[in-house]
């Protein structure tokens, strides 16, 4: 008792002085703020600096800009903050009173008092961080999410291993079978935390509602409705519940075994395809720089994990465009079908089948750049070569989770045979002990491995509308514009974006938007018959494809920009920067494709939608 | 049996989800997915969240009630009473778990929060009537009973 009261009376004397010290500085502070413009700033003490912050802020986001990242699992930069994992607590001293609050949501007051590590802190921390362990599969070799989870690094940081001898808590362990059913995610509730930020994404952000929490106390369970499987849910792939877990509860199911497995069937050709957005994102798999571009290393591992031929989904990318152009300065000619929306994104497609079936005429019947590569892989490609398309593997790399339900659907079987993530294709390189980061640069094979500026672009937000307008604006004007970068006015991360040009004295109405929380709000606007727009791409994904559910974590907004600057250099850097003019899709139209938008185009490059039931 | 349309007809709203779960447990005795599902759209409120509200509160029941229900008391009163090895007891005695029903669709069990027989406890109500001071003899005798009534 002795002891607590003077470890008590220690600190508010402390505290005192620590008030006191900076007051005379005040003056100096508040003139160096007001130069900044901000007239008006709440101050606080954080570990010992005085900090000013802006009112209304909460206390975690100030450490974070102060260069603290409090330890949290609950929290997200784009979700709603509910305070329930308990391990981001801070303590807060206001009007002498020293209490343990959540940081993620407490707001900053004037004279408040913050310290995020004081021995109190790390104790209650560590034993948060107990709790949520005592019940927790702890065979972490056999976890997919091995070596990239977030309480198992917590756990390590916390030195939980210290504890060994000692487990002040023991609990009761999960045991339910892990849900394999789906074709893109894998949920192992036995690896469940319960942070509910899989919920707040699919419900909030999303908008799909594929799960929830349901039961109470220790049987909280995170699933689908009543029992049901992923499969049979509402989940449309999309993979945005598996970049925000942290730990190895949602994961994408990996097809990495049999791609080895095809690997070594000598009698098979082996292809690869890489999509525009992995050359920004697969370098962080080996601990490169976020937003380093790795085109020619990426290239060169899979020649040297066996892939006979590497080819590029920009190129598919340029056809899309070329096709989607076509198709949309038809339907705005005829005033026919308008909104168009894109279609490159699997999960959005599902999404528009489950939810707006009634309005799949607006969509785009244009193929994904990713089913287009593997269509003329296996036709245009086979026939060139003189092989059966049986016995060509074809592994695309994507950063998609949904990609892999996109190549099982019934219009596409045959063509693409596997999908790997950014991740997997990380994991593949690792476990065949390619050092990556030395490779020597190398380029995609002929003939479908040329690609433009607008391809590059597909990776992000805003980038296949560019693309596309860039060469419905030449055709429309009949002739070769300059100008031709609306970057400023679509690139940006808002997650709605919307501008017109005027092409031809014709005014066309754009948005862009990512989400599918945003895309459902635009379908309802289209389905009451008020949308003004012409033209619309829907991403599913925040940021466009560098946000994918098959990218590495984290995918917060600072690390997608720094993506998104990698695909716009690549863009920049190119010679021919329109889909229309890539000398190579031209040479395939000429060969076998025919006109744009020919019936034979139609057959290999365009597909259909249907309503899609879901529980 | 009751129409579900009938029976969700007033309602219309997300805050009508609970009042609704419980009308149509009263209509049919239980909530089945199909009813849940017509509810969901009428309300607007998606199955997943439905499922999340329906197996939350311990007094939504998702599966059918036998011809008997006996609902045992598991309320701080009777569980200081042992009503635990109660429920235990009654388990074995009827070869199925809290909230399942015996195959013969003839007796359900349910563990319920309070039923205000604090005063007798441990209590159970067997087809809403109460019966309090239990022991393992007389709950074997009550499910005898049932059985015999049929």
């Amino acid at each position: 008792m002795k002891a607590k009261s003077k470890g008590l009376a220690g600190k508010t004397r402390k505290a005192k002085k620590k008030i006191s010290k900076p007051a005379a500085k005040v003056a100096k502070f508040d003139k160096k703020v007001k130069t900044c413009s901000q007239p008006q700033t709440v101050s606080i003490m954080l570990n010992e600096e005085k900090v000013c912050c802006k009112p209304g802020e909460y206390i975690f986001d100030v450490a974070l800009k102060n260069g603290i990242e409090i330890p949290h699992f609950c929290y997200h930069e784009r979700l709603e903050r509910t305070a329930h994992c308990r391990l981001c607590v801070v303590e807060v001293e206001m009007n002498g009173r020293t209490r343990i609050m959540t940081s993620c949501s407490t707001k900053v007051a004037e004279g408040m008092i913050v310290r995020t590590h004081t021995p109190k802190i790390l104790d209650a921390r560590r034993l948060n961080l107990e709790l949520l362990l005592a019940n927790h599969d702890l065979n972490c070799p056999q976890c997919p999410k091995n070596l990239r989870c977030k309480l198992q690094a917590y756990a390590s940081d916390f030195m939980i291993e210290s504890l060994k001898d000692e487990v002040r808590i023991k609990g009761k362990r999960r045991t339910v079978p892990v849900d394999n059913s789906s074709v893109s995610i894998r949920r192992d509730d036995n690896r469940c935390i319960l942070c509910g930020r899989c919920v707040k994404m699919c419900n909030d952000v999303q908008t799909v509602y594929a799960i929830s929490q349901n039961k109470r106390g220790f049987d909280t369970i995170v699933t689908p409705a009543l029992g049901h499987n992923m499969a049979e849910s509402a989940c449309v792939n999309c993979g945005q519940c598996v970049i925000v877990c942290p730990t190895g509860a949602l994961t994408e199911k990996s097809d990495v075994q049999q791609v080895i497995d095809a690997l070594n069937k000598p009698e098979k050709m082996l292809i690869a395809q890489t999509a525009p957005s992995i050359r920004a994102a697969l370098g962080e798999c080996f601990g490169m720089p976020v937003g380093t571009e790795v085109t020619g290393k990426m290239v060169a591992a899979l020649r040297k994990l066996g892939f006979e031929k590497v080819f590029d989904t920009n190129l598919g990318a340029d056809i899309c465009i070329i096709e989607e152009a076509t198709e949309f300065v038809k339907r705005l000619n005829e005033n026919r079908n308008l909104p168009m929306i894109t279609t490159c994104c699997p999960a959005w497609i599902k999404f528009g089948e489950q939810f707006f079936f009634d309005e799949l005429r607006h969509m785009s019947s244009c193929r994904s750049p990713q089913a287009i590569m593997a269509s003329l892989v296996k036709t245009y490609y086979a026939q060139k070569i003189g092989k059966d398309p049986k016995d060509i593997v074809l592994v695309d790399i994507m950063p998609c989770t949904a990609k892999k339900y996109e190549i099982m659907r019934p219009e596409f079987k045959g063509e693409a045979d596997f999908v790997l993530t950014t991740i997997e294709l990380g994991r593949l390189i690792k476990e065949m002990n390619i050092d990556f980061v030395n490779l020597q640069d190398s380029d995609f094979d002929h003939p479908l491995g040329e690609s433009t500026g607008a391809g590059a672009i597909f990776g992000h937000t805003g980038g296949v509308m560019e693309a596309a307008v860039r060469t419905a604006a030449d055709w429309l004007e009949g002739k070769k514009l300059k100008k031709f970068e609306y970057k400023k006015a679509i690139g940006g991360m808002d997650t709605k974006k919307e501008f017109s040009v005027t092409i031809k004295g014709k005014t066309v109405k754009i948005c862009v938007v990512h989400t599918l929380g945003e895309a459902r709000k635009l379908m309802e606007e289209i389905k009451a018959g008020k949308s003004p727009y012409h033209f619309i791409e829907i991403m599913a994904c925040y940021g466009g494809c560098i946000g994918g559910g098959g990218q590495p974590t984290p995918c917060t907004k600072e690390v997608l920009q720094k993506r998104a600057a990698a695909l716009n250099s690549v863009d920049s850097k190119k010679k021919i920067r329109k889909s229309h003019e890539n000398p190579s899709a031209l040479k395939i139209y000429k060969e076998y494709l025919g006109e744009f938008g020919s019936e034979q185009a139609h057959r290999l490059l365009h597909t259909t939608y249907t309503r899609k039931s879901y529980k | 049996m009751p129409d579900i349309n009938n029976v969700i007809a007033k309602y219309s709203s997300a805050s009508d989800l609970i009042p609704a779960l419980q009308e149509i447990q009263e209509a049919f005795g239980y909530l089945s997915e199909e009813n849940m599902e017509a509810l969901s759209h009428k309300i607007k409120v998606p199955l997943a969240q439905i499922s999340g509200v329906a197996t939350f509160y311990s007094m939504f029941r998702l599966k059918p009630l036998g011809k008997h229900n006996i609902a045992i008391c598991r309320g701080t009163a009777c569980h200081v009473h042992d009503s635990e090895t109660l429920l235990k007891s009654a388990e074995k005695k009827l070869n199925i778990k809290a909230g399942e029903i015996t195959s013969d669709g003839m007796i359900s069990l349910t563990s319920v929060n309070c039923i205000g027989a604090c005063a007798k406890a441990p209590a159970i109500m067997v087809d809403g009537k109460v019966y309090g001071n239990l022991d393992d003899k007389k709950l074997t005798k009550i499910i005898e009973d049932l059985r015999k009534q049929g």
